[in-house]
């Protein structure tokens, strides 16, 4: 406004005598070369989008992204440490609380290993009901995935939503076991107890309703076109570069590669049904969340195909070496009443070796090694956690694009840090 | 899984770095020379297992030599799985890093690193990954404590001070 | 005819409110009391002592914890496998909304309510204890499920029970707890701020000069 007079303070002279072509800026050279500094910054673990506990250090020029590392362990629980010292049987509980969102495919991963050592013959009931209770576990997984990861885009009443649905399906396991997450419905053998009456109608008012609902959510996701413009064409990572990484799961499907183990090298009577593998074109965000979606229609088709083929028989298998007795043989027979005693005290023991038992959770393969050295307790139990190596392609994902696509990425790429931190 | 004799032939085909073959409920494992275990990889690479699915360790505790190492390969076109087992030394648990050629053991090799005390040569970035990074010991090891650090009741406490001095 | 006659039930209660309410409207007014309970008659300095005593500081403190605890802000805050039914209990069928606690705030600055809900590593108890550190007096901390409040299942070198780096006003038990046993302890939280607000906390846990320093 006024002329430059002496009467300014050095500060009010300062100030109009600065224009955009003397601005200096940290980093530079004084004679006025402007080049950006890049700024690392701590994506803490403590972080709305962080999907838990997950630490993110980026190195960021403006906005892009420049290099990504994942920094985890602020859930490691000792999971692996604490199954040594615990009996086959009692493992279960332990590993299931890994990865706490799929607790029936920890349990089966395990649970398949173990009977795979001890070579026992599961019951057609047992393993059609394992496959109903690992279809749900994997619908109310995608469910928690959808909510948060609509969460992260910006459509919040889409986690509410979600969460409607996953109230019915935990409302399944409660009446089949008990609890509502982390069950020990899986055992050695087979599954703990039957399905109680009306299970078999509220689970068919759920296969009913299922399938509309995921229309709701899919018609108000697609017609968002914040949503849309955030998924369409952004992470992509080509096949190689995924296969090298050693993603599987949802992650490696939409990017076109249709590997599934339920199809490849089905266990507990997964052959018995028809189902697809939803399969990518692009490998972009979008084809993420619309395989995962997809993938929820799928399983409830699994659940009709099972419930309707439930076989009669035991649902657990009728070795008294490896499997509790029924109670009512306790009063009258000498015979049940020690291998009660024996399996309540110090549990069955398996034969020494080694094996590796992989199965599909919702986020990919996930393997069980278990080490058996003779005795009631395992002496190794590793789970191979997809999270933990799909993590790995959170980097190649998020390189060179905007935070809001890395925060997109990680939304699609459904880590789970217990199963990751173990 | 190739059957026995597929294993057997297999096992010839690596030569003096295969050490023994198992065959154990339907399941093949190569136990190799760890000193060799890139070229392994490489040849099971030309014959289809392309895909590295798991990599953990193992503390054979009190058998030595006491730390595995163990790689799952899967050949995603056959669905063929096969395991590769190596055993190395607890004084000297020297490894050669597959992370080169198989960009998936990254993370893993530091698992194995953070819980065994295995180090991997030629890793690029070997440190601590779910213990703090100033962690001492190896928990995963079979002499490790499962509490880790004993528990100090205030009753044994000043008992407790005096051994540590 | 037999008439009898009796009386109509016990004298008027003095501990009744309505009937301390005349007494202190006729106490300030003047006038006299019926009924068997006469209080001194209060006047000039006695009187003004008695009413700045009794009637405005309390309601003050009360309307304040009243309101505290009725808008608690929960930091957005979740671990593990209790996040999950901590996100159950935000959810529509056991909802956190109908007490007015479903501002979840993802900044420590402006949460008052700490609610752990998982298993804290040793990684992370230093992070937890810097965001318990940032929040802003009053807070509280509600410890969900077994793993925070001891260590739960796992009983090995990795995990740290919340008591031993902050704090914990509820704990609440399970594995992971139901949601309406989250959203018990989160009334009585409610019920222990509303009625005995400054309960020393900081006396209590040895806390004194744990408030982040400017």
């Amino acid at each position: 406004m006024s002329p430059e007079t002496p009467s300014l303070s050095p500060y009010r002279q300062r100030e109009q005598s600065i224009t955009l072509s003397t601005l200096e800026e940290p980093g530079t050279t004084p004679a006025g070369d402007r080049t950006e500094e890049l700024l690392t910054l701590n994506f803490g673990p403590h972080h709305p989008a962080t999907h838990g506990v997950l630490r993110l250090l980026v190195t960021l020029q403006g906005e892009i992204v420049r290099d990504l590392k994942p920094i985890i362990g602020y859930v490691h629980t000792g999971i692996e440490k604490t199954a040594e010292e615990k009996s086959y049987w009692k493992v279960i509980p332990v590993v299931e609380r890994m990865d706490y969102l799929s607790y029936y495919f920890n349990a089966m991963a395990y649970v398949g290993a173990v009977e795979a050592l001890v070579e026992v013959e599961i019951p057609k009931r047992a393993q059609y009901l394992r496959v109903i209770h690992l279809e749900l576990n994997r619908i109310a997984s995608h469910l928690i995935w959808l909510g948060t990861g609509a969460l992260d885009l910006g459509a919040v009443s889409i986690f509410l939503y979600c969460l409607r649905e996953r109230e019915k399906i935990l409302d399944l396991f409660e009446m089949s076991s008990g609890a509502r997450m982390h069950t020990r419905y899986f055992q050695v053998g087979g599954v703990i107890e039957d399905i109680p009456t009306g299970f078999a109608s509220k689970l068919r008012e759920f296969i009913k309703v299922m399938p509309e609902r995921a229309d709701e959510y899919g018609a108000i996701l697609n017609s968002n076109e914040i949503v849309l413009q955030r998924l369409r064409n952004t992470g992509i990572v080509p096949v190689e570069t995924l296969l090298g990484l050693g993603v599987t799961g949802p992650l490696l499907r939409a990017a076109g590669n249709p590997w599934d183990l339920r199809k490849a090298d089905p266990y507990s009577s997964y052959d018995d049904f028809e189902f697809k593998i939803p399969v990518g074109e692009v490998g972009d965000n979008y084809d993420r969340f619309a395989c995962r979606l997809a993938e929820i229609y799928e399983s409830v088709k699994i659940l009709e195909q099972a419930l309707d083929g439930l076989p009669e028989g035991p649902h657990m298998t009728e070795d008294r070496k490896i499997a509790l007795p029924p109670r009512h043989e306790l009063a009258t027979s000498m015979e049940a009443l020690i291998h009660h005693f024996k399996l309540v005290t110090e549990g069955f023991r398996v034969p020494p070796g080694e094996i590796y038992y992989p199965i599909e959770s919702p986020r990919g393969e996930l393997g069980c090694f278990v080490r058996s050295d003779g005795s009631s307790k395992p002496a190794r139990v590793h789970m191979r956690d997809p999270s933990f190596v799909n993590l790995q392609a959170l980097a190649p994902m998020a390189k060179g694009s905007y935070i809001a696509d890395m925060i997109a990425a990680t939304a699609m790429l459904d880590p789970i840090l217990g199963g990751i931190d173990r | 899984m190739p059957d026995a004799t597929g294993l057997e032939l297999l096992a010839q085909d690596l030569g003096d770095a295969a050490l023994e073959t198992v065959y154990f409920r339907d399941r093949a494992t190569l136990v190799v020379d760890p000193a060799q275990i890139r070229q392994v990889l490489g040849t099971l690479r030309g014959k289809g297992f392309g895909f590295l699915a798991s990599l953990h360790g193992v503390d054979y505790y009190p058998e030595e030599p006491r730390l595995g190492v163990i790689y799952e390969m899967l050949d995603m076109s056959s669905v063929d799985r096969i395991t590769v087992k190596l055993r190395v030394p607890v004084d000297a648990p020297v490894l050669d890093s597959v992370t080169e050629e198989w960009p998936t053991a990254n993370h893993q090799e530091r698992e194995v690193y953070d819980m065994f005390g295995v180090v991997f040569r030629g890793h690029p970035d070997l440190r601590r990954i779910l213990m703090p990074e100033d962690y001492e010991g190896h928990p995963q090891r079979r002499d490790f404590p499962v509490g880790g650090e004993p528990v100090i009741f205030t009753r044994d406490e000043a008992k407790w001070l005096e051994a540590r001095q | 005819m037999d008439i009898k006659r009796e009386p109509l039930g016990p004298a008027v209660d003095p501990k009744n409110l309505r009937v301390r309410s005349l007494n202190a409207h006729q106490l300030l007014r003047g006038g006299e009391l019926e009924g068997a309970n006469q209080p001194a008659h209060l006047d000039g300095e006695e009187l003004e002592r008695y009413v700045q005593e009794r009637v405005l500081t309390t309601t003050l403190d009360s309307a304040v914890a009243w309101a505290r605890s009725n808008s608690f802000f929960p930091l957005a805050f979740g671990l593990a496998c209790c996040a999950m039914e901590q996100f159950q209990t935000a959810g529509p069928r056991m909802d956190i909304a109908r007490f007015g606690f479903e501002a979840f705030r993802a900044s420590p600055r402006q949460a008052d309510l700490i609610i752990l809900a998982g298993r804290v590593s040793i990684k992370m108890a230093p992070v937890i204890r810097r965001l318990y550190d940032q929040m802003l007096e009053p807070k509280w901390a509600i410890s969900m499920g077994a793993c925070c409040s001891s260590m739960g299942v796992f009983n090995n070198y990795a995990l740290v029970p919340a008591d031993k780096f902050m704090p914990i006003d509820v704990h609440v038990p399970g594995c992971p707890p139901r949601p309406e046993a989250l959203m018990h302890g989160v009334l009585k939280l409610r019920d222990l701020v509303q009625n005995d607000p400054d309960a020393g906390w900081r006396e209590r846990y040895d806390a004194v000069g744990t408030e982040e320093r400017p």
